[in-house]
């Protein structure tokens, strides 16, 4: 249709200013005028009240009245259903993108079937967003309850019901018949950045934007609705990600029961001792690249061994090793040089590996604990075991590279490495020699720690030395057959 | 601790009341406060106030009248031989306190259940007097579940329909060896057979309000139940076979799966430990692929492994796809719709979507990619006019190309 007007029609820039930024009616009313008289979007600007100026630095001439004999203007269904949310969007360009759409609905009414297109997946989005605001509303709204004295007229218990909400867009109008029909006989006010609603139980009211500290402060019913939700809360199936998509924090600031949560948590952690993840809050996502586990490992400090002034000592070898060999944790000379097995024990670790036929730099080499973990003797750091509860909580490290690594076959060397594995503590001389399952489906080998051998002398050390050379043999025979197996 | 402060009871009467799964207050008839003398509406769509820590939605005020118990059912919390603390409520107080809740915008609603005390009828009773208040004294019109006692008259069965928008009993357990090991006082028939007598009450009523626009309600928003995983020894396969029987006969709007998790002061017969979280989860999503995807349950339990269990690692959807790899990839550009929900990766949405889209254009792997969440998971089962999965879909190492890398954390493994 725009082709069939004269070019000379189409030289002026328009703007239109509509009376608020929630008023899809104006938008609209003045969308089909527009259309009526062929303005292209890229010549029509649209003003919300407090944006003064226009996208092109002019003042925009008023739209003019359109033809007498100008088509009628179409919109199909879904693009009203979507066009109504999305105007309620925060975003300044909803207006123009909505006009283009409606302008491309002229020539190509299914344009909207096209879900693939760019700019329908954009407005579609808005609406989503602004129904998922809208959603939130409805289930985030909190009322606390302030007595009034004039309740003679009031059908409800005397009480005036405040809330304050802030919301992401302009949603506070579109809102209020949901909350007039389901609290129709009670006294109700929700104060927001974006203007407020008032309900007297008859009629319904608007006012101008409030401030957080307009609304009233506490309300005794709310410790009944804490205990509630501190009860409902079954601490054996903890699964923060899930709640935090549903209820971001952004929303927890006017929830009465988000103040519960990090308690609850915490709790939730204290009560069961061989809690893997030890405080999944403060480690935040997990790393997923060796890069990723050095740096956080680096900056761990959820147990005291992180504030040593020690280096945290990364795992070494390649991404794709089948075998992962897991030490207790580096020792002096680790920390000094920054790599794993690297001292005395990791010299025995060598020649063991050499005789088994198994190449060092094939492994993959960590250690259960990421920091040295120590107690100053004169001018010597002596290496002292980390406690059970430290290796669980470094487990969150050794889980991240082994879900990075993926190595079909771990190598635990000691008690530690195998309590950082299995989550339990392990006999060594009752577990040695056979293979585990572990949950990803790997299989896990225990043995000594090398280092055991090296404070054993004659006849023992021998025997000790023996047998440690037997279970590598072992794992060493276990990689051929699953490397000959693909 | 009948006198003990409201606060103290509420606490030990919803930590009573946990244990059961579902939160639901979707799909009941539209009614709202307008022209009432109370509070109070229903739109069709669930609305979830808040979420707890452990991911689950907190929609409806969900206590126990009292967890006082004459049965001893081993699974339960609440069994005569445990030594929880006891409290019990009033019908009126917890009528008092939802109002209180619903006033504030907590709670779309109750879902009420109880200890048996005395006997079935005499809770029932107590029950179906809670509901009354909430409705006749204040014409509440939100959200209300009971949970029905399978073993109490058909005539209070009934009564509580018609105060309730959605009426529950729990089968608790797939396998009736199960139920009469675990639960002793309970008997598979009578529950079966309570859940019977519903589902033709509720057909009747909508039959009826179909000819008299007046005829009364009767749980508008259906029958659910709920089944406790992982404390016997029945596989997947079981539970999703027993899942569609319950589906088919009795016309369940859901059925909820509780993994069994350690209750404290545990009966000795239980197992010591408790099934992944994510067994939970996988029965869920075949669940849905029944409802949703018109997955037969024959199909589920093709996707099922040697033990009966579906895969941990995977969700049941690819499990199937993997396993009958012949059928794809599928063409999205011609593909009808019910191979199309087959496709991994693909919901109901981005189906519907890109049918709408192919109908403009013929898709490329960028319009697939622009309409689903991962294309990754997606490609290689589908071939678009620039795209072919070649070999992709004949790779030995799928499964582990597709499984997510990120294990669950199992936080109380060990």
């Amino acid at each position: 249709m725009s082709s069939a007007r004269p070019a000379a029609d189409l030289a002026p820039h328009y703007a239109v200013s509509l009376p608020a930024p929630d008023d899809f009616d104006a938008w609209r009313d003045a969308a089909r005028q527009a259309i009526q008289c062929g303005i292209p979007p890229e010549r029509l600007a649209w003003l919300e009240p407090g944006t003064t100026s226009d996208l092109f630095g002019t003042a925009g001439t008023p739209l003019p009245t359109p033809p007498p004999d100008a088509p009628a203007v179409r919109a199909s269904k879904p693009f009203l259903a979507i066009a109504r949310d999305a105007a309620l969007h925060s975003d300044p360009a909803r207006f123009d993108a909505l006009y283009a759409l409606l302008w491309r609905l002229q020539a190509n009414p299914q344009a909207m079937e096209d879900k693939a297109d760019p700019h329908v997946r954009r407005v579609e989005e808005w609406a989503k967003a602004v129904r998922r605001d809208s959603h939130k509303m409805h289930a985030f709204v909190r009322f606390r309850a302030v007595s009034v004295t004039d309740n003679a007229a009031m059908v409800d218990d005397g009480q005036h019901y405040v809330a304050w909400f802030e919301p992401d867009h302009h949603i506070v109008r579109a809102n209020a018949g949901f909350f007039v029909r389901r609290f129709a006989n009670m006294r109700w006010s929700i104060l927001t950045p974006r203007g407020s609603l008032h309900w007297d139980g008859e009629t319904l009211s608007e006012g101008p934007p409030a401030q957080r500290s307009d609304a009233p402060g506490g309300d005794p019913t709310e410790d009944l609705w804490r205990s509630y939700y501190a009860s409902i809360f079954n601490p054996a199936r903890l699964k923060v990600g899930a709640m935090l998509k549903e209820m971001p924090r952004k929303y927890w600031k006017n929830l009465p029961e988000a103040e519960l949560i990090p308690q609850l948590i915490a709790g939730a952690q204290a009560r069961e001792a061989v809690m893997v993840a030890a405080g999944e809050q403060s480690f935040g996502d997990r790393p997923r690249s060796a890069t990723e586990i050095a740096a956080g490992s680096a900056r761990c400090r959820a147990c005291p061994i992180g504030s040593l002034g020690t280096q945290a000592v990364p795992g070494e070898g390649p991404l794709d090793a089948r075998l992962m060999i897991i030490g207790e944790q580096p020792g002096d000379q680790e920390d000094i040089a920054g790599r794993p097995f690297v001292g005395p024990a990791g010299q025995v670790l060598d020649r063991h590996l050499a005789a088994a036929g198994i190449a060092r730099d094939a492994v993959y080499l960590t250690n259960a604990v990421k920091h040295f973990k120590y107690v100053p003797r004169g001018k010597r750091r002596l290496n002292q075991t980390p406690t059970a509860k430290e290796i669980d909580i470094c487990r969150w490290w050794l889980d991240a590279e082994r879900s990075v690594v993926r190595p079909p076959l771990v190598l635990a060397l000691g008690a530690s490495a195998a309590r950082g594995l299995l989550g339990r503590t392990a006999s060594i001389a009752r577990e040695r020699g056979r293979a585990h399952m572990l949950d990803d489906g790997s299989e896990l080998w225990i043995t000594a720690h090398p280092s055991y051998l090296l404070r054993l002398e004659g006849e023992a050390q021998a025997r000790e030395d023996a047998a440690f050379a037997a279970d590598l043999a072992a794992v060493a025979q276990r990689l051929r057959t699953l490397e000959s197996a693909g | 601790m009948r006198d003990a402060p409201i606060l103290e009871r509420l606490e030990v009467l919803a930590d009573a009341a946990k244990y059961d799964a579902s939160c639901a207050s979707s799909g009941t008839a539209k009614k709202n406060s307008l022209g009432g003398k109370g509070i109070g509406s229903t739109e069709g769509m669930g609305i979830c106030h808040a979420y707890a820590p452990d991911g689950r939605c907190i929609s409806l005020l969900k206590i126990l009248l009292t967890n006082q118990c004459i049965f001893d059912c081993h699974y339960c919390i609440n069994r005569k031989s445990s030594h929880v603390r006891r409290a019990r409520f009033t019908p009126q107080e917890v009528a008092d306190l939802t109002i209180a809740f619903y006033r504030r915008n907590y709670i779309e609603g109750l879902f009420l259940s109880s200890g048996i005390v005395k006997s079935s009828n005499h809770t029932m009773e107590q029950l179906i007097e809670t509901a009354r208040i909430l409705r006749e004294d204040y014409d509440f019109r939100g959200y209300i579940h009971l949970k029905t006692i399978p073993e109490a008259d058909a005539e209070l069965v009934h009564q509580a329909g018609l105060y309730a928008d959605r009426v529950s009993i729990n089968v608790e357990l797939p396998t009736d060896a199960g139920l009469t090991r675990l639960a002793p006082d309970k008997d598979g028939r009578q529950i079966e057979g309570a859940m019977g007598g519903l589902k033709e009450a509720i057909v009747e009523a909508k039959d009826a309000r179909r000819r008299f626009r007046h005829a009364p309600r009767f749980a508008p928003a259906g029958q659910s139940t709920q089944m406790i995983v992982g404390a016997d020894a029945a596989s997947d396969a079981d539970i999703v076979g027993k899942a569609s029987r319950l589906y088919d006969n009795f016309r369940l709007r859901r059925v909820y799966y509780s993994a069994f998790s350690p209750i404290p002061d545990a009966s000795a017969v239980l197992p010591l430990k408790r099934p992944p979280l994510i067994r939970e989860h996988r029965l869920y999503q075949s669940d849905w692929l029944m409802r949703f995807y018109g997955y037969q349950p024959g199909e589920v339990m093709q996707a099922t492994g040697p033990d009966g269990n579906l895969p941990l690692d995977i969700d049941p959807k690819l499990a199937w796809a993997l396993k009958f790899r012949e059928t794809f990839p599928l063409d999205v550009n011609r593909a009808p719709r019910e191979m199309l929900l087959r496709v991994p990766g693909l919901g109901v949405t981005a189906v519907n979507r890109l049918i709408a889209a192919r109908r403009h254009r013929a898709l490329r792997l960028d319009d697939v990619a622009r309409l689903t969440v991962s294309i990754t998971k997606v490609r290689p089962f589908i071939c678009t006019i620039d795209w072919r999965p070649t070999l992709l879909t004949d790779r030995a190492d799928l499964r582990a190309l597709l499984a997510p890398r990120q294990e669950q954390l199992e936080l109380f493994a060990a």
